[in-house]
């Protein structure tokens, strides 16, 4: 059985996307590449929020989608977590609530104490009873992560989770990420449009463009020999 | 005072209410969140009763529900008494003028909900139906619980359509905007004066919750 995400899309709109890639457990890759080349589109795919015209997604051995087949899951029995990149957090609940909501597959009584468990994860012990619009960027946004993480996410999906928030708290974050690694299993898409963000912390990069793949592999290597032109432009490296 | 009026007209405001709250919530909860194609048309079609003279569609209910007509003859063999001029008549012609009064307000209140926090509780492993209780109902009950005491308000202050496909039976369809007419007919002033000052007091009590929730709900979102 295939372990990791495999993710094979033809997407007519809003953006026309044609890409396959894959992502083992336990790697971190990076969807790169300019405003309007699909990633966050591609991400919504995999989590079910977007209907692609053709595709397979398949994830831990288990299919999501096979358009041939006529399979499409809906998202809530797909196991993603995925972090908006507006945090999406549910105004009417608590931190504590919050997390607790996506974890619907414990008995009621072992929720608070495992959705506690995870805010300490993220660092936010002693702010459990704080609402969405109690807490700031960088704390909301680590909600939106400790929520992505209750469902024993067998996909991690990021859609640019450190645009929101200011440069100091982004490379805080950036670094509680790379830490966080260590715990979570599962293989993680990052959509960013920042080169150095990609590049710190993804083991490979998967550069788009207008829907288009245009080139994919370890960051070192990209950086080093970019497929094309387009590769270059997309990158942003003549700039 | 005519008590019998007013507990009629409570009765008939209640099931108006009740009715609606559920048929409501699926009307619009469809049109904030599935209906695309032709959405304007339906949302005219719901508000068609804000416009039309009450005597109108009125009369039009008469013919749908009288002796004659599929549905008058059908209720009448089924339920063994004709709809006009009953309490089920007056009820379902109720319902159908208040749809826009439910509707409306839901459907705003569910428009204002960002679509990536139902997203969010999608992927975060919650199916439709917990979705809509656990995360939009919460969020969206001011504009609910306005639909409600809007619809319930409007009912007690009916009067052209209950006239019409009611009459004014005692006990059975004069309710009590019905009773306040009948009373200043026969120069009853006294009891015409009493139940219009109740009538303005629960009428001004329902625009006060319906302005402090809509207050609530200005206040969440900002």
């Amino acid at each position: 059985m295939a372990e990791g995400l495999e993710v094979s899309l033809r997407i007519s709109a809003p953006v026309p996307i044609a890409a396959a890639f894959a992502c083992a457990p336990g790697e971190l890759v990076a969807l790169i590449g300019p405003s309007g080349a699909g990633k966050t589109t591609i991400l919504r795919a995999i989590a079910g929020l977007h209907r692609p015209a053709m595709g397979r997604i398949a994830c831990d051995g288990e299919t999501w989608l096979d358009s041939e087949a006529g399979i499409r899951l809906p998202p809530h029995r797909r196991r993603v977590g995925l972090v908006f990149q507006s945090y999406a957090l549910f105004p009417h609940l608590t931190a504590t609530g919050n997390v607790a909501a996506a974890l619907t597959h414990l008995p009621a009584a072992e929720r608070r104490e495992r959705a506690g468990a995870l805010l300490a994860l993220v660092h936010l012990d002693g702010l459990e009873n704080r609402r969405p619009a109690e807490l700031s960027g960088g704390q909301q946004q680590r909600v939106a992560l400790a929520r992505a993480l209750a469902r024993d996410p067998h996909v991690l999906l990021l859609d640019e989770p450190f645009s929101a928030v200011d440069r100091r708290t982004r490379r805080r974050l950036r670094g509680e990420l790379a830490d966080l690694r260590s715990t979570v299993r599962a293989p993680i898409l990052l959509v960013t449009h920042d080169l150095d963000e990609a590049a710190a912390l993804a083991d490979r990069l998967v550069v788009l463009d207008k829907g288009e793949l245009l080139q994919q592999g370890p960051p070192a290597e990209v950086l080093a020999s970019p497929a094309s032109d387009r590769v270059r432009a997309a990158l942003d490296l003549d700039g | 005072m005519d008590w019998t009026a007013f507990a009629l007209s409570l009765k008939l405001a209640g099931w108006t209410a009740a009715v609606l709250l559920p048929a409501g919530l699926i009307l619009s909860r469809l049109l904030a969140f599935h209906v695309r194609r032709g959405k304007p048309l339906f949302e005219a079609a719901v508000a068609l009763p804000l416009v039309l003279p009450p005597s109108v569609l009125g009369y039009y209910l008469l013919v749908a529900f009288g002796g004659a007509s599929p549905l008058g003859e059908w209720w009448t063999r089924v339920f063994g008494h004709g709809l006009a001029f009953s309490f089920d008549g007056l009820l379902l012609a109720s319902v159908l003028i208040n749809i826009p009064f439910a509707v409306q307000p839901m459907q705003r209140a569910f428009e204002a909900l960002p679509a990536d926090i139902r997203e969010a509780a999608w992927v975060s492993g919650l199916a439709p139906w917990r979705t809509f209780w656990r995360i939009e109902l919460p969020l969206a009950w001011p504009g609910v619980l306005s639909a409600f005491v809007l619809t319930f308000a409007h009912t007690l202050g009916e009067f052209g359509v209950v006239l019409m496909v009611g009459g004014s039976i005692p006990g059975e369809t004069r309710t009590a905007a019905l009773a306040i007419y009948d009373r200043v007919q026969a120069f009853d002033n006294g009891a015409a004066g009493a139940m219009s000052l109740l009538l303005l007091l629960m009428s001004i009590a329902a625009i006060v919750i319906v302005h402090g929730l809509s207050g609530r709900m200005g206040r969440r979102r900002g």
